[in-house]
């Protein structure tokens, strides 16, 4: 395994042949796709396809065979932390907010005690609270206060500011507007917007149709632990016959 | 009132040193799911490996090297073997530390013989610091509280005002996310297992030299300090600190009362004598049935109040 440096032409994440399983239950079938420097990508389908199961095995959370190349490096087979400090950033769908810790600690924890420098080589500059604060001001106004009092949709906001604390040059956001407001997802939106401008790539898996085709430069849809469709926004929109058979309710 | 200073004084102090056990147990009990049987052995190596280096240099130097000693074994068997063993689940987990804490024993049994040491209290801690009325009360239980509880509040300190406290107490409920956000958990493990260990030895550095070493301290302590975590509630910091006093005020207490059930009767009015049926339940006196109060408190919290005192856990 020889890092090699990442090119324009290499994505940031290649994923080849993956395969997934829990327990005995074999849930991936052999997912390939790529996310490139500064792209967002989004993951859809329905419920239960493997989705969030392809965002674990990424992030080596469930027991995982094939290839997942980031930045030119195998992460298959190392530790959740060694990856998560290779860059990969991971926003899980139960928002799993440190609740008896303060917004300003569950933001502390999210800064890694040994950054590696190369890889904020693709960013421009390392987050920093007041950052969040400023795209969040509610979460400066409750910096104090501990995070298990917060709405759903501030714990996501949090959830997600955390992650970006690390400073990854890709990270992976599972349902993030899951159960919140329509003005709490549009403004989750522009947040993603405003994060790929920073030059951090987004792998998204969302639910909502119309966010994912709004924000993202290709698409991958799902079904039965594979990929069925891989396009741009306007190619899913113009395939009714796809979408009916892996989208639709 | 004499009586009832001096004995909550050597309650409190016995709760404390108590204490400093089950807070380490409680804690890996919560971060790890390892109720660990072989806990009260590190207090026993505590109080051996300080014995050990007190007959080369002194008590002071036993004091501070014992615990951090003890602390590197309990990392060691965290990172070679509880950590290997993790992968077959919680059973194998409980089998292992079990195994241990046997292992122990016998080590201890070898090494140092099965009778006990001479290992006292130092001569600069030996005798009274001050009266309680016309009692003396004897520095070394007032320098075992000190111990205590400057160690519980560096605990304190380190689990709320440091970076590796913050994460300790994510870790305790989101393991996973803690790791995906950079943090070495299982690093985390370690210390944490190790961190209750050199607990459970400073405590046996200075139990043994207030009570006894000898080979069987372990098996005096451990189930105590397993009622303390289950009446405090499982994973409850706060829980086994009431807990620990508690159950420390009233083994002191009880062993010294020869209260009976024949007495309060006969102070309510009933006419007891040796003639009365269960005369021998009804004389037991409370300092004979001291030993077995704990055990008697914990059966009641579980059918009264399974989750314990501050318990969050439902399991």
């Amino acid at each position: 395994m020889h890092a090699q440096p990442p090119t324009s032409a290499t994505p940031r994440l290649a994923v080849q042949d993956l395969h997934a399983w829990y327990g005995k239950s074999h849930i991936l079938h052999g997912i390939t796709l790529q996310v490139g420097a500064g792209e967002i990508v989004s993951l859809i389908g329905r419920n239960g396809v493997g989705r969030s199961t392809t965002l674990k095995a990424i992030m080596g959370m469930v027991d995982a065979q094939g290839s997942v190349q980031f930045q030119g490096q195998e992460m298959l087979g190392r530790k959740i932390f060694e990856i998560a400090h290779q860059g990969l950033g991971y926003v899980p769908e139960n928002r799993d907010i440190f609740a008896s810790l303060t917004v300003r600690q569950n933001l502390l924890l999210g800064e890694k005690s040994a950054a590696t420098p190369h890889q904020h080589a693709a960013l421009h500059a390392p987050w920093q609270t007041e950052e969040m604060f400023d795209l969040f001001p509610r979460l400066r106004e409750r910096a104090e206060t501990l995070a298990g009092v917060l709405s759903g949709g501030e714990q996501q906001m949090l959830t997600l500011c955390r992650t970006l604390m690390g400073n990854p040059t890709l990270v992976m956001i599972d349902e993030p507007t899951e159960g919140l407001a329509p003005k709490i997802v549009e403004q989750v939106a522009r947040l993603l917007e405003a994060i790929r401008a920073r030059g951090v790539s987004i792998l998204l898996v969302e639910q909502k149709l119309a966010i994912a085709l709004d924000i993202s430069a290709r698409l991958y849809v799902m079904g039965h632990g594979r990929i069925v469709f891989e396009g741009t926004p306007a190619q899913v929109r113009n395939n009714a016959a796809m979408r009916k058979e892996w989208l639709e309710v | 009132m004499e009586f009832f200073l001096v004995q909550l004084f050597n309650g409190v102090s016995y709760g404390l040193l108590l204490f400093m056990l089950s807070s380490g147990l409680t804690l890996v009990f919560s971060l790890m799911g390892v109720l660990n049987f072989a806990h009260a052995s590190f207090y026993m190596l505590g109080a051996y490996f300080a014995f050990q280096i007190s007959t080369w240099t002194g008590f002071w130097a036993g004091l501070v090297v014992a615990p951090l000693l003890v602390g590197a074994l309990g990392m060691l068997v965290e990172r070679v073997g509880l950590r290997r063993v993790h992968a077959h689940g919680h059973v194998a987990e409980l089998l292992f530390t079990f195994g241990l804490a046997y292992l122990i024993e016998e080590a201890v049994h070898l090494i140092w013989g099965r009778a006990a040491l001479p290992y006292h209290v130092p001569a600069a801690l030996d005798g009274p610091l001050f009266q309680i009325a016309d009692s003396p009360y004897p520095m070394y239980r007032v320098f075992m509280m000190l111990i205590s509880v400057s160690m519980l509040v560096a605990v304190w300190l380190t689990l709320t005002r440091t970076r590796i406290g913050l994460v300790i107490q994510a870790a305790l409920t989101h393991p996973d996310t803690v790791q995906a956000l950079g943090h070495n958990v299982p690093r985390i493990f370690m210390l944490v297992f190790g961190g209750g260990a050199a607990l459970a030895g400073l405590a046996g550095v200075i139990g043994g030299a207030a009570f006894v070493t000898d080979p069987s301290m372990a098996i005096a302590v451990g189930p105590i300090v397993f009622v303390i975590v289950v009446v405090g509630g499982m994973g409850s910091l706060a829980g086994a600190f009431f807990a620990s006093l508690l159950i420390g005020c009233l083994q002191t207490f009880s062993v010294s009362l020869d209260w009976t059930l024949a007495g309060l009767l006969t102070t309510l009015g009933f006419s007891m004598g040796p003639d009365t049926p269960l005369w021998s339940v009804w004389s037991i006196k409370l300092s004979q049935a001291a030993p077995v109060l704990p055990y008697l408190i914990m059966v009641l919290m579980l059918i009264f109040r399974p989750r314990g005192l501050m318990g969050t856990r439902d399991e």
